[in-house]
């Protein structure tokens, strides 16, 4: 990292949140980005930027159809092209100790998906891979791919659940086995017979890619026989290490995975996907380091997606609107292997009070890869759903459509009766309608017009769960009053490396110049995937533990040394500020470490810590000493983060166009470490959730189970001219049970409700429902003013 | 993408002469389509030869009307003061296309040249009648949103990308070719795109060899006051799903002469010559800017996905031609 530039704090706009926070020290200041100037110099390696000597490229050869086998594989004239080195096929690629494609494999592993390509001339998917050429040049191995020749015999594939001939089924479990198929809270149907209103809604969703600007890319490099390097773009080194160890048969320690940046992930490099142990088993069959970046067509095919879906959601609700029965059911395409469907009926079963609850889960069989996380997987979705038939149940009464939500508020988890840590949607209904100027709003839809176009205003309800989770941090404080704190975590260009710098710097109490953060490598402690939004919570609560643990030491050394002020106190009589090692009692009496660790001839010193649950960045140490991760001992409370989105939009009846003309988003999601990387997440996911109401949808020819816009050129993501001045702000919350920081993670949240705020505005402007994203003009054409 | 060839070609002759005898060559320009369609593999060409050197350059008022040079760029048109005050509609068709970093490569013949975005077309999984003429065409029953409604044919609707090419159909323009042997002919461009029939590989009248070596557009009232309207799944970089380019020259509420084009909804930059004989003489109302949409879309023939085109062309048309009568 290189020094910090003058304008460290700069921050236009300031969030208003910030003048009220208690907090000392740099965290929760609008820090600039600690790698942002060797972001934009070029500086910053990316995973497939390492120059390692003997270098060579693997290029995927794609199955050009959906179903059937491959009959013959002819790859004489590839493997005669210039520079080649090697073509694999299933017939020649290197054997590994484990596969996924059985159950017991799958779950060694820890794969996405029950299948790996190049195990046997089965095609299960379009664009499967069929062959990886390995040769010494990107364009040579790019070329010769295209050399191979591959008969088929074809069989005709299952596109979706929406093909009559694809077979549907309830499955027990979904989502890899981690939510139940079938929920079930009181008696919703008969709840819903008796109730004063009834709503029935159906809503769809396209297919979704992740589509982050850096394609995944691997580059494996054995060290020797059995010492694998892999350079990875992965949210998580250790789960990728894991599942390589597994693949490959080493022991973990044996394989090492770096990754130092990552241009965005989104969900999709939450696993370890068949392209990087191809690369790694290629790498082991030429005998040299081997590099594969999927192209962009190739990242429609390589690593997930959301998967095609439809939610059917019915409630009950009093004619006062407090709701007696909500029963969700969604049916999704699924890949031949596995039963994964997002678990988007969970949001639904805590976001309002309501006395019963029931869901199902239908998956039908595709030809496709397996769907996968996506950013707020299943809640995104799921609050489509719910926030739209909310919204409905509004305007059916005649309520705001803040009342509505005021009118269910659940005071504890509904889904569990547990209650919450901490909870903060109120205030940020409140602040979000101030922000917006809410109370304006005229109740009718349809009617407000500027000049042709129709204008409406919409809100929604955000949550997303604080997941359990664990990590470890290490720091080394240095006696010249520098440190190098480490932890095996990914910055996906949210703010890793800046929010654990502040971090360190405020529990060591130096200035974040004087700190390093070191992540993405296996050889540091281990941290968790950046998924889920767990990373900021436990990596903060680890680089705060390794802190006390390090001043846990220098204290036993203070209490020992007899020229110390502090020779022969107690350990808990002392504590630490700003580095001064001091009694509780009379701060006048102690010292600095930096004059403790020279006296004592320290060099430096080391400390490791957990992440802990039970709020301590205050206090000075973590309420409970026990355990690690979010969930608080005895499982007492519920943790989830709220917010609330407000949306104006301007539609032209006419030109069916819809545009976002303006946003406001206010979160309550516990302690928040940088105001400013916060609010670029909060922008950056609204901006995803936009897309995804909007234009977002990966196009799957019915009849070759095949994509048609596997591009950035077909498949639209919101360009700036689509996205307005963005009004971001967070309630100041205090969660003393999450962790040892406060921190609940935004990452996910930011996107959550976005889609039911756009498609509730357009159903504002128009009187006109969508509730099939996106929402593009030829399902607003039509549309005339009320 | 295969190795190749490259060829930087000073004088026209050589350039023309060498693609004439290799039918294995293309020319180059800015690239922008080719190398994105070699990397596909959907061209694979084994010589390529860079035009850009040529001298077929400069925007100029001429006695038949404004002469654009083929290899200026789409960006430098598009900011020209004598296209942006005597021909609006061309401008904002160039400014509304594409993103500033491919307007600034992107060449005038080139983009007129600009291939179809169907996807079919575009994988060479799929079968296509324009990539592999006879194989088939998987977007009659299969992802044809985008798809043209109106030119098509049993064996291809695959919709021209292009905007900057649907205000010149508007606007008579007349292109210039040069072949191998030097000899120049004019093509007025609204018949120089072919309808795909059974043979939607071929596109248009070029010849192989030829060259685009100017674009001339007559002066005209309509052409003064005019207009492009592009409506699209986004606010920028989004090919059209339909757009309108219009000229109207009105005196006293009456319409003297009017030109109408479509984008995003034919094979080929779609010329209406029956919308235009609506407006011509009628006043200036919106009742005949929606008789003339009508007529415009008359023959449209949609598909399962694409049937909202049929209204979007017109409201787009109308909105056009609305908002054009009230600058």
């Amino acid at each position: 990292m290189t020094a910090h530039s003058p304008d460290f704090f700069a921050m236009e706009n300031e969030p208003s949140f910030f003048e009220t926070s208690p907090t000392p020290g740099v965290v929760g200041k609008p820090l600039n980005r600690v790698d942002g100037r060797d972001k934009v110099m070029g500086r910053a390696k990316y995973s497939a930027e390492y120059p390692l000597p003997g270098l060579t490229y693997g290029v995927l050869k794609t199955s050009d159809i959906a179903k059937g086998k491959i009959q013959s594989i002819d790859t004489s004239a590839a493997a005669k092209a210039p520079g080649v080195l090697a073509v694999f096929t299933h017939l020649n690629l290197p054997s590994l100790a484990k596969t996924p494609n059985d159950a017991d494999g799958k779950k060694a592993i820890g794969a996405p998906m029950g299948f790996l390509p190049l195990t046997s001339d089965v095609i299960h998917y379009a664009a499967q891979p069929v062959a990886l050429v390995v040769a010494d040049t990107f364009e040579r191995a790019t070329y010769a791919a295209t050399l191979v020749q591959v008969r088929y015999l074809t069989e005709q594939p299952i596109a979706a659940y929406t093909d009559p001939k694809a077979t549907r089924f309830n499955p027990e479990k979904i989502q890899d086995g981690k939510a139940d198929g079938y929920t079930r809270r009181g008696d919703a149907q008969a709840a819903l017979a008796s109730s004063a209103v009834k709503m029935t809604a159906v809503y769809t969703h396209a297919i979704n890619h992740h589509n982050p600007m850096e394609p995944g890319s691997t580059t494996a490099v054995w060290e020797a026989p059995d010492r694998l390097t892999v350079y990875e773009s992965t949210q998580g080194v250790t789960r990728t290490q894991k599942s390589l160890a597994a693949y490959l048969g080493l022991p973990q320690d044996q394989v090492r995975v770096i990754t130092k940046f990552i241009g965005g992930g989104f969900g999709c490099k939450g696993s370890c996907w068949p392209h990087t142990v191809l690369t790694a088993q290629a790498a082991k069959g030429v005998g040299r380091p081997v590099k594969l970046v999927l192209t962009r067509p190739q990242q429609f095919t390589s690593m997930g997606h959301r998967e095609d879906q439809t939610q059917t959601l019915t409630l009950g609700a009093t004619a006062e609107g407090k709701l007696t029965a909500l029963i969700h059911e969604k049916t999704s395409t699924t890949s031949p292997w596995d039963n994964y469907a997002e678990a988007n009926s969970k949001i639904i079963n805590l976001l309002y009070e309501c006395p019963t609850f029931e869901s199902h889960y239908e998956l039908a069989r595709g030809n496709v890869m397996t769907s996968t996380f996506t950013r707020a997987p299943g809640e995104a979705p799921g609050s489509f759903a719910i926030e739209c038939s909310m919204d409905d149940l509004a305007y059916r009464l005649g309520l705001d459509p803040i009342e509505i939500r005021l009118r269910n508020y659940a005071e504890k988890d509904p889904s569990t009766g547990q209650a919450w840590s901490s909870k903060s949607l109120r205030q940020c209904y409140a602040r979000g309608a101030e922000l917006f100027g809410w109370s304006k709003r005229n109740p009718k839809n349809g009617v407000t017009r500027e000049g042709r176009t129709l204008v409406g205003w919409g809100m929604a309800t955000a949550s997303y769960p604080v997941h359990n989770s664990q990590g470890t941090a290490r720091v080394r404080l240095y006696a010249d009053g520098h440190a190098v704190v480490q932890a095996g975590a990914t910055d996906l260009g949210t703010g890793t490396y800046t929010v654990m710098t502040q971090v360190a710097a405020d529990s060591l109490g130096l200035p974040p110049e004087k700190i390093r953060f070191e992540l993405g490598d296996t050889k540091l402690p281990t941290a968790p995937n950046s998924g889920g939004s767990v990373a900021a919570g436990t990596v903060s609560s680890s680089v705060y533990m390794a802190a006390q643990d390090v001043w846990e030491r220098l204290t036993k050394t203070a209490i020992k040394d007899p020229k110390s002020p502090l020779f022969k106190a107690k350990p808990d009589e002392v504590m630490v500020d700003k580095g001064r090692l001091q009694l509780k009692a009379n701060p006048s009496k102690g010292e600095d470490f930096m004059v403790l660790m020279k006296r004592a001839g320290m060099d430096d010193i080391e400390g490791s810590g957990q992440g802990k649950y039970g709020a301590g960045y205050e206090t000075g140490q973590a309420a409970n000493p026990a355990g690690s991760g979010h969930q608080d001992e005895a499982g007492k409370h519920s943790m989830h983060s709220f917010g609330a989105h407000f949306c104006e939009v301007h539609v032209d009846p006419d030109l069916g166009t819809v545009r976002v003309t303006r946003w406001v988003s206010v979160h309550g999601a516990g302690r928040i470490l940088n105001a400013k990387t916060a609010r670029s997440q909060i922008i950056g996911g609204s901006i995803f959730g936009i897309g995804a109401a909007l234009m977002e949808a990966t196009a799957r020819d019915p009849h070759y189970a095949r994509y048609v816009n596997a591009d950035l050129g077909d498949y639209h993501i919101p360009v700036n001219a689509d996205i307005p001045d963005m009004t971001v702000e967070f309630i100041d919350e205090h969660d003393p049970y999450i962790n040892a920081m406060g921190v609940k993670g935004i990452g996910e949240i930011s996107m959550v409700g976005v889609a039911a705020a756009v498609a509730n505005a357009v159903f504002h402007a128009t009187g006109k429902r969508v509730r099939d994203l996106p929402i593009t003009p030829d399902k607003i054409l039509g549309t005339k003013a009320v | 993408m295969n190795d190749f060839t490259y060829l930087q070609a000073t004088q026209a002759k050589d350039a023309t002469a060498a693609v004439r005898d290799n039918k294995d060559a293309a020319f180059i320009a800015g690239g922008t389509t080719l190398l994105d369609l070699m990397k596909l593999n959907v061209e694979n060409h084994g010589q390529l030869v860079d035009i850009n050197n040529l001298a077929f350059k400069g925007v100029e008022q001429t006695a038949d009307g404004l002469r654009i040079g083929a290899l200026e760029r789409m960006s430098d048109v598009g900011e020209h003061p004598l296209v942006v005050q005597n021909y609006p509609v061309v401008s904002q068709s160039l400014l509304l296309a594409a993103s500033p970093q491919l307007r600034n490569m992107a060449s005038i013949g080139g983009n007129i040249l600009q291939r179809t975005r169907c996807g079919y077309f575009r994988d060479t999984a799929f079968p296509c009648n324009k990539r592999a003429p006879g194989s088939g065409c998987p977007a009659q029953t299969g992802e044809n949103r985008n798809l043209a409604i109106l030119g098509g044919s049993q064996t291809c609707i695959a919709t021209y990308p292009g905007d900057f090419a649907v205000a010149l159909v508007a606007l008579d323009a007349v292109l210039l070719l040069e072949n191998a042997k030097g000899k120049q002919r004019r093509v007025p461009l609204v018949d120089f795109h072919v309808l795909p029939g059974t043979t939607p590989q071929r596109e248009t009248v070029i010849e192989p060899g030829e060259l685009i070596v100017s674009v001339t557009i007559p002066a005209a009232a309509h052409a003064r006051k005019s207009m492009y309207l592009k409506v699209r799944d986004r606010a920028s970089y989004a090919f059209a799903l339909a757009s309108a380019a219009v000229g109207l020259d009105v005196q006293g509420g009456q319409v003297r002469s009017a030109r109408v084009a479509l984008g995003g909804v034919g094979t080929k930059p779609w010329r209406s010559v029956a919308a235009e004989k609506v407006l011509t003489g009628a006043p200036a109302t919106e009742a005949t800017f929606r008789a003339a949409a009508a007529a415009a879309v008359r023959e449209a023939q949609p598909r399962e996905q694409n049937r909202f085109k049929v209204e979007l062309a017109q409201n787009t048309l109308v909105r056009a031609l609305l908002e054009l009568s009230a600058a």
